[in-house]
């Protein structure tokens, strides 16, 4: 089994966010994803570094933003943790819904979701921590159409 | 590579022709910059060329919602023409094709204004 990992942390700015999506691209494509896979594995790290910069950690120069970037025979695994108050994971609006649909913000979630095959949000006190997981091809008996 | 637009009239209709990132920060903030000048010129049939928008994020798809939004409660009109795969395939997941007035050809795009 091949494995590689790569851990860094980044202040909480825009160029974090740059930076986290040209990280992504680059982990996803050297991990064999085609071209559409590549870009929605960066947009939904993009998501996830625009959620810990912009709402965890408000741009706050103090606070960190840390990155994980995971390979597994099984999986591309990565993690984004800010410093913030930790996320509400039961007030998250549904951006589909009627009400929801012209608001200019709160999709960033909903992206992350549906770009991806499994999405875990752990927040805490200390901050709030998004694990991205995207199936290697041919590794997994389903991605996310499968188990609908 | 940063967001730029440039603004031409063709038959009373102000087209922005949009390049590049529509993403959080500087690319929102030219696109919001651009829609708010011809509001302010009383330029209010606004069609937005995303033919070479090579990407978007959702501050990108906020500030779309909130261009047609401004524009539409000032009593004016706005449409997007020429919308690449990526763009296409963001705006079907998250609803909002059906709310925006698409175009794929210019001169029927114009035309529609009327």
């Amino acid at each position: 089994m091949t494995k590689q990992k790569v851990s860094y942390s980044m202040d909480s700015t825009l160029a974090t966010v740059d930076n986290a999506e040209q990280t992504a691209n680059r982990f996803a494509a050297e991990a064999g994803f085609d071209e559409d896979e590549v870009m929605q594995i960066s947009m939904a790290v993009r998501e996830a570094a625009i959620n810990a910069v912009l709402h965890g950690n408000a741009y706050d120069p103090g606070k960190k933003v840390n990155f994980d970037f995971e390979k597994t025979s099984s999986d591309l695994v990565i993690t984004v943790r800010d410093q913030g108050n930790g996320l509400n994971v039961n007030h998250i609006p549904d951006p589909l819904a009627p009400e929801n649909l012209m608001k200019t913000s709160g999709r960033g979630i909903f992206l992350m979701r549906s770009f991806m095959d499994e999405v875990e949000i752990h927040p805490s006190q200390t901050g709030t921590e998004i694990k991205l997981i995207k199936h290697v091809h041919g590794t997994t008996e389903g991605g996310k159409e499968a188990s609908q | 590579m940063s967001m730029k637009i440039s603004s031409r009239s063709v038959d009373g209709v102000s087209i922005l022709d949009c390049s590049g990132r529509i993403t959080l920060g500087e690319g929102s903030i030219t696109l919001r910059d651009s829609v708010r000048d011809l509001l302010s010129k009383g330029q209010k049939k606004i069609l937005l060329n995303l033919g070479d928008v090579s990407y978007i994020d959702s501050s990108g798809i906020g500030e779309l919602v909130s261009a047609f939004t401004t524009v539409r409660n000032q009593g004016g009109e706005l449409k997007l023409l020429n919308l690449t795969k990526k763009v296409h395939d963001l705006l079907q997941i998250t609803k909002l094709y059906t709310v925006f007035d698409v175009k794929d050809d210019e001169t029927s795009a114009v035309k529609a204004f009327n």
